[in-house]
């Protein structure tokens, strides 16, 4: 399936996300989904901590944020980058997808809760949803995003 | 047989294998006999803890292993790649992560950890309050088997009761 691609509304560039979780292959995997819909990856983290530092330095659009991960889980990881950054928008993707889990996630400030596996049609439209009026879908079908 | 903390992780792993290698599945052998259960080869462990806890192994041979990473990649993974173990490290984590999602939502709480590599021969043991079962998937792919033993946490069980009696 195509899908048009997602661009800020700003500067009509492709939406920038941080791709967090302890697996490389569901990060690629994930990546592969955003490339698809026209993003680029502006950085990837493998536990909280890095989350964290790789926030600061890219300061994406959205970040994508698993939840079990050594180090520093990502709901605590999502809470620290939120109050440093209230703007901060921040996606929970996760195989636990239990009520706690998704309230839990969002009282710490995360926008919403995508269950893995991630079924592209569906984060396609979280993400139109949390980025809102600062992103809009492109006419024609999305090409492969830009790396980093 | 508590089949009612068996049968979510049956069904998780026969949806997360259906839909991530888009392709139907079908579930071969069930054994209870853990004696004749021999790790095949890329096996990956989680741990569960809390109101039921025990210990899940999803194992399957190099090749299908191999052929498993190179469905979802979409691209040739020999089986000496790390992608591999990855990949069946992260199905693993898939298939537990919706079978706890499916328990939560019938009353039990958990909390689970990332997946570890299994790397004993034998596998999971059952005992007197201990489930554990081998049960085998059948892909395109190859063939995924999933070694369960669970149990319910008596302790925890008895600090909820008393907190409902106050």
């Amino acid at each position: 399936m195509e899908y048009a691609a997602l661009l800020r509304n700003s500067d009509h560039q492709p939406i920038r996300y941080l791709v967090v979780d302890d697996s490389v292959f569901a990060r690629k995997n994930i990546s592969k989904i955003l490339e698809s819909f026209g993003g680029a990856i502006a950085g990837e983290a493998g536990d909280g901590c890095t989350a964290i530092a790789e926030y600061d330095r890219t300061r994406p659009d959205m970040v994508l944020m698993d939840i079990t991960m050594p180090q520093m889980e990502g709901i605590e990881a999502a809470e620290r980058i939120v109050r440093q950054h209230p703007e901060a928008r921040v996606v929970m993707v996760s195989s636990v997808g239990y009520q706690e889990n998704i309230v839990a996630a969002l009282q710490k400030g995360a926008r919403h809760f995508v269950q893995k596996p991630v079924k592209p049609e569906v984060l396609y439209e979280v993400i139109k949803y949390v980025m809102g009026e600062d992103a809009y879908a492109a006419q024609g079908a999305a090409a492969a995003g830009e790396s980093k | 047989m508590k089949m009612e903390l068996i049968q979510p992780f049956i069904n998780a792993a026969d949806a997360v294998l259906a839909q991530t290698l888009n392709c139907a599945t079908r579930i071969g052998d069930v054994n209870m006999d853990e004696d004749a259960y021999r790790r095949k080869g890329m096996a990956a462990l989680i741990v569960i803890q809390g109101d039921i806890e025990g210990r899940v192994i999803l194992d399957t041979d190099a090749p299908t292993a191999a052929a498993i990473a190179t469905a979802l990649a979409g691209s040739e993974i020999t089986e000496s790649d790390p992608v591999v173990r990855e990949t069946i490290f992260e199905l693993a984590n898939l298939v537990i992560g919706n079978a706890v999602t499916s328990l939560n939502d019938q009353g039990f709480r958990f909390k689970i950890s990332p997946p570890e590599a299994h790397v004993a021969e034998t596998g999971l043991k059952g005992s007197e309050d201990t489930e554990a079962l081998v049960m085998c998937f059948d892909t395109p792919s190859g063939s995924v088997y999933m070694n369960i033993a669970m149990r319910h946490n008596r302790r925890r069980a008895q600090e909820r009761a008393a907190v409902v009696a106050e």
